[in-house]
Formats: structure tokens, sequence, C-alpha cells
């Protein structure tokens, strides 16, 4: 192992939201890790990090540099997830007004971490708690991941390939 | 399209001094009040359009390596956000004008939208 630390995220803690992703954000730029990589493990990060404030009491969340992957635990005590298919499903959210208002509950979240890696493992009691794993590859190709799935969510795809070709030139 | 062209197309205030980075280049622009949508939907590198004020808009920012945030309505963060955006040297500008308002003027004025392309890494 190249590097772990381990980062305490406390439930309901809106004011340090994203401080442990943009940490781990700073320590891949040390390491050296590919720019798209670090990308790809942030928005993973950020979002299991605020699915812990928004819905958990508790978790550690563990970073593990390996020689070929990062790996990332995300350990929580709380609720936990009854259905996780549908959690897993683009737009589906039990988030209140109050989550909402900070920017999240989109019910894009778990989705978005899916989609962002290479491997994904979620387990949930009810009750006890949710336990995120995720790995992305140090080898991995760009365009690799499960992008084209949450991309589905978006009910005007037509337009937004036009849109990225910007303004007709009048 | 440079910072300081966006500054005086949306009229807007810079709440941090731009200094040298009013030269920075734009290549695209992503608006959303949702920061997952950020995350999920966003290119690399854009003009983030906003009008949610708090931390989270900041740390959003800074992993899709944002070149600057706008604020629209007239929206100013708090003092502690204008000081990490500070320490990170992220320009932050504020514009009276709508979401929609905003958008529509950079998108006329040239600015692409900053979208994902499908089959690429986030």
């Amino acid at each position: 192992m190249l590097y772990a630390e381990a980062f305490q995220i406390r439930g309901g803690d809106f004011e340090h939201g994203g401080e442990v992703a943009t940490r781990i954000k700073s320590i891949c730029k040390e390491l050296g890790i590919r720019p798209d990589l670090i990308r790809r493990l942030s928005i993973a990060n950020f979002e299991a990090e605020m699915n812990v404030i928004m819905y958990a009491d508790q978790a550690d969340l563990t970073f593990m540099v390996l020689p070929e992957a990062v790996r990332v635990v995300v350990a929580d005590r709380g609720q936990g997830i009854p259905n996780i298919e549908l959690a897993m499903t683009p737009g589906w959210s039990t988030a209140t007004r109050e989550m909402r208002s900070r920017g999240f509950g989109a019910g894009l979240g778990l989705p978005n971490i899916k989609s962002s890696v290479d491997e994904f493992q979620v387990e949930s009691t009810p009750g006890v708690g949710t336990t995120l794993t995720y790995v992305v590859r140090l080898d991995s190709s760009p365009g690799l991941t499960g992008h084209d799935r949450i991309r589905q969510y978006h009910p005007r795809e037509g337009e937004r390939q036009d849109a990225i070709a910007g303004p007709e030139k009048v | 399209m440079l910072l300081a062209e966006i500054v005086t197309l949306l009229g807007c205030t810079e709440l941090l001094a731009l200094d040298q980075t009013g030269s920075r280049e734009i290549a695209g622009c992503f608006a959303a009040d949702l920061m997952s949508e950020v995350l999920a939907f966003c290119g690399h590198g854009p003009l983030l359009v906003t009008g949610l004020t708090n931390v989270q808009s900041l740390h959003t920012a800074e992993v899709v390596d944002a070149q600057a945030i706008l604020y629209v309505n007239g929206k100013r963060p708090d003092a502690e956000v204008l000081a990490l955006a500070r320490a990170r040297g992220l320009p932050l500008l504020s514009t009276p004008l709508t979401m929609y308002e905003a958008c529509g003027r950079l998108h006329r004025g040239g600015l692409p939208a900053s979208t994902k392309q499908r089959g690429t890494a986030p």
C-alpha cells in the first residue's frame, strides 16, 4: 500500500460537507495520480460524504492508494437503505427540503458514485448502517465508466448534444 | 471568452478581485442549483453558474476544476465562503440577472455548454 488515511464524517454536519473530498483530492494531486482519475474519485467521494451527512449518524471513510488502484470504503452507522435497488435509481430520493437547499438530494448520489468508479459495492442493514466500497483503477482508460447509464436520467439528450456545439453564428 | 468579458457582459460584481484571473480563458459553462447535477453532468473546468451560495458550491467547483463561480440573482456567499475561495484562488462573481438571463447572454455571446460527452469519463 502506497498511502492510507481514515477520515471521520459526522451526520448533519453540512458546514463541513465536502472537506474530506477536497482533502483527498489534494493528497491525490501530491501523489501524482492522473487528473481525470482524481476527478472521478473526487465526485464519488463528495457524493459519499454528503450521503453520510444527509442520512447517517457517523462514518469512517478509509482512503487507500494501492499500486494499481485507489480503494475507498465508507462505513456508516445510521438508518441504512431499505431498498438498494430503488436507491440506485437516478432521480429517486428521500431528501428533505433542507438537503435540497444545500444543493444535494437530487436522487443522483449513489448512481453518480457508481458511474464514476470502476468497481462499486453497497451493503446495507436497515437500522444499522451502510458500507460503500469503490475502486478507481489507476490504469483505467478514459471513457470506460458507466457514465452512459446516468445520462439516461436526462430527458433532453438531443438538445444537450446541440448545445455542446455552441450557438449558431449568424 | 475571457473572465473579464463575462464581467462586462453580465454587469457582474467581482466578489473577489480578479486581478490576473480576468484574463483567464473560459471554455464552457454549466448552470445548476443542484450540486449533484453539476457532479453528474458538467464537463471539465467550466464557469459554474448557480444560485447556491453555501460552501458546497465551492467544494463542487473544486471537484470539477471550475475556473470561476458566477452567482445569479444578486446573491453573495458569506464571509467564510469568500475566505475559502480567496485561499483557493477561485474567482467569484455575482450578477443581478436571473439564471436564465445570465445563461442566455453567455450563450449568445459564444460561450458553449460544458457537458460530459457520451462515453467519456467524468
